[in-house]
C-alpha cells in the first residue's frame, strides 16, 4: 500500500455519502480492499448488509429495492464485474438507478496472474454495457467521486461504478510469498 | 426427480392471482411472465423479459424495501436454477413477506423444449431447503393447489413452492416489454399504496 494512502481511511468518507443519499442497503461479495468499509457497514445500525453468492444478484437486488422505494449499492472486487454483465441489462432497459463500488485487483503490484485478465477487462466491459465509470486518483478523492456517482445515478436513472485502483486499496500479500 | 408434470400452469396462476390481495408480483422471464399477464394485468405486476436468474433477488430487494407488503415471485425452473445461489442469500436475510412460486415444467420451454436439469436429477425445493429456506415443497396434484396458494400468498417467508406443470401450448399473452414503462407504473403503484 502507498505510504501516502496507508494512513488515510477512505471508508470513513463513504458512510456519510450513504446516509446523505438515503442508501440503506449494501450488497456485497467481499474483497480485502473493502474490509474496513464492510466492517463499518456491518456495525452501522441504519445499514443492512446482504452478502451475495454472486455479484449479479446485487444488481437485481438494487432494482428490487428501488422499485420498493429504497436504494441499494453493490460493493465488489474487479473479478465480480464479469459476473454482472448480463444482469446490467435490467437497470439499463428499465432506466433504474444502479450504483457500484469496485475494488481493483490485477493491477500494480499484483502477484496472482489469475486476477489480471478480468481486471484488464473491467473498464471496457463496463463501457460496453453503458456504465459510467469514475476512477479516483487518490484515496482522498474516493468519497467525493462516490458522492458524484451517487448523484448522477439517482438523479438520472443511470448505472455507474466507482473503481478503486489497486495502488489505493493495497496489494494482497500471502505469508508464504514473504517466506520465499 | 423426473416426474409426470400434470398441473395446468395457466389455471394455477389464475387461481393464485385471485388470492394475491395487494401483493406485489415479480415474474420471471418467459412463460411465467406470460402466465401472470394472461391471468389479468395489474400495475402491481413487474414483468421481467430478461435478467435471467435475477427474479428471486429482485423479489428480495423489494421485500426488504416493503416489509409490510406481500411480495410474490413467480418464475420458471430454468430461471430459478440460473440464480439458485440466491436462495442462500435470501435465506440469510429472512424476509418473512417473500413467497416464491416455481412453475417447473422440467424444460426450457422458450427455446425448443430442451430437457432442463429438474427433469434429470435436481430438485429445486430440496436445494432451497439446503440453502436454508425454512419452508419449501413440491406439488404434483390438483388437490395440493390450495395449500400451495396459501403458502405463496400468506405463509411465513421466505418460502419456496414448486409446482410440476404441463408443457402444453398456451394461448399467446404478451405484456408490454417497455422496461421504463413497467418500472414507473410498478414503482408508483407500490409506493403510492404503501
Amino acid at each position: 500500500m502507498d505510504s501516502a494512502n496507508s494512513s488515510f481511511d477512505w471508508a470513513e468518507d463513504l458512510l456519510p455519502v450513504l446516509r446523505t443519499e438515503g442508501i440503506r442497503h449494501v450488497t456485497t461479495v467481499p474483497d480485502g480492499g473493502l474490509a474496513s468499509l464492510l466492517k463499518k457497514c456491518e456495525e452501522a445500525s441504519d445499514i443492512n448488509v446482504t452478502t451475495l453468492t454472486s455479484e449479479e444478484e446485487g444488481i437485481a437486488f438494487a432494482c428490487g429495492a428501488w422499485l420498493g422505494g429504497e436504494k441499494a449499492v453493490l460493493f465488489m472486487q474487479s473479478s465480480g464485474v464479469g459476473n454482472c454483465i448480463n444482469m446490467l441489462a435490467l437497470p439499463s432497459v428499465c432506466r433504474m438507478p444502479c450504483l457500484m463500488l469496485v475494488a481493483m485487483r490485477g493491477e500494480e503490484g499484483e502477484f496472482n496472474p489469475w486476477q489480471v485478465p478480468m481486471a484488464r477487462g473491467v473498464p471496457d466491459v463496463l463501457a460496453a454495457m453503458g456504465v459510467t465509470t469514475y476512477r479516483p486518483a487518490t484515496a482522498m478523492e474516493i468519497g467525493q467521486k462516490f458522492a458524484s456517482a451517487a448523484g448522477l445515478v439517482y438523479e438520472t436513472g443511470t448505472t455507474a461504478a466507482v473503481l478503486i485502483s489497486q495502488h489505493i486499496v493495497g496489494v494482497k500479500v500471502f505469508d508464504e510469498e514473504k517466506m520465499r | 426427480m423426473t416426474t409426470d408434470c400434470m398441473l395446468d400452469r395457466r389455471r394455477l396462476v389464475k387461481a393464485l392471482m385471485r388470492q394475491r390481495g395487494d401483493a406485489a408480483v415479480v415474474t420471471g422471464l418467459g412463460a411465467p411472465t406470460y402466465d401472470c399477464f394472461a391471468a389479468g394485468d395489474s400495475n402491481l405486476n413487474f414483468y421481467l423479459w430478461g435478467g435471467m436468474g435475477g427474479a428471486a433477488m429482485l423479489g428480495l430487494g423489494l421485500a426488504l424495501a416493503q416489509p409490510d407488503r406481500r411480495v410474490i415471485v413467480v418464475t420458471g425452473d430454468g430461471e430459478m436454477m440460473m440464480g439458485i445461489g440466491s436462495l442462500g442469500t435470501i435465506a440469510a436475510q429472512m424476509p418473512t413477506n417473500l413467497g416464491i412460486l416455481v412453475l417447473d415444467n422440467e424444460m426450457f420451454g422458450e427455446t425448443g423444449q430442451q430437457v432442463g436439469l429438474t427433469g434429470v436429477q435436481s430438485g429445486i425445493a430440496e436445494m432451497a431447503l439446503g440453502a436454508g429456506i425454512s419452508r419449501a415443497f413440491t406439488i404434483r396434484e390438483e388437490s395440493e393447489v390450495a395449500e400451495l396458494i396459501m403458502a405463496v400468498t400468506e405463509g411465513k417467508g421466505p418460502i419456496v413452492c414448486v409446482a410440476k406443470v404441463q408443457s402444453g401450448k398456451d394461448p399467446v399473452a404478451l405484456p408490454s416489454c417497455d422496461g421504463v414503462l413497467l418500472h414507473h407504473r410498478f414503482r408508483k403503484a407500490v409506493i403510492s399504496s404503501s
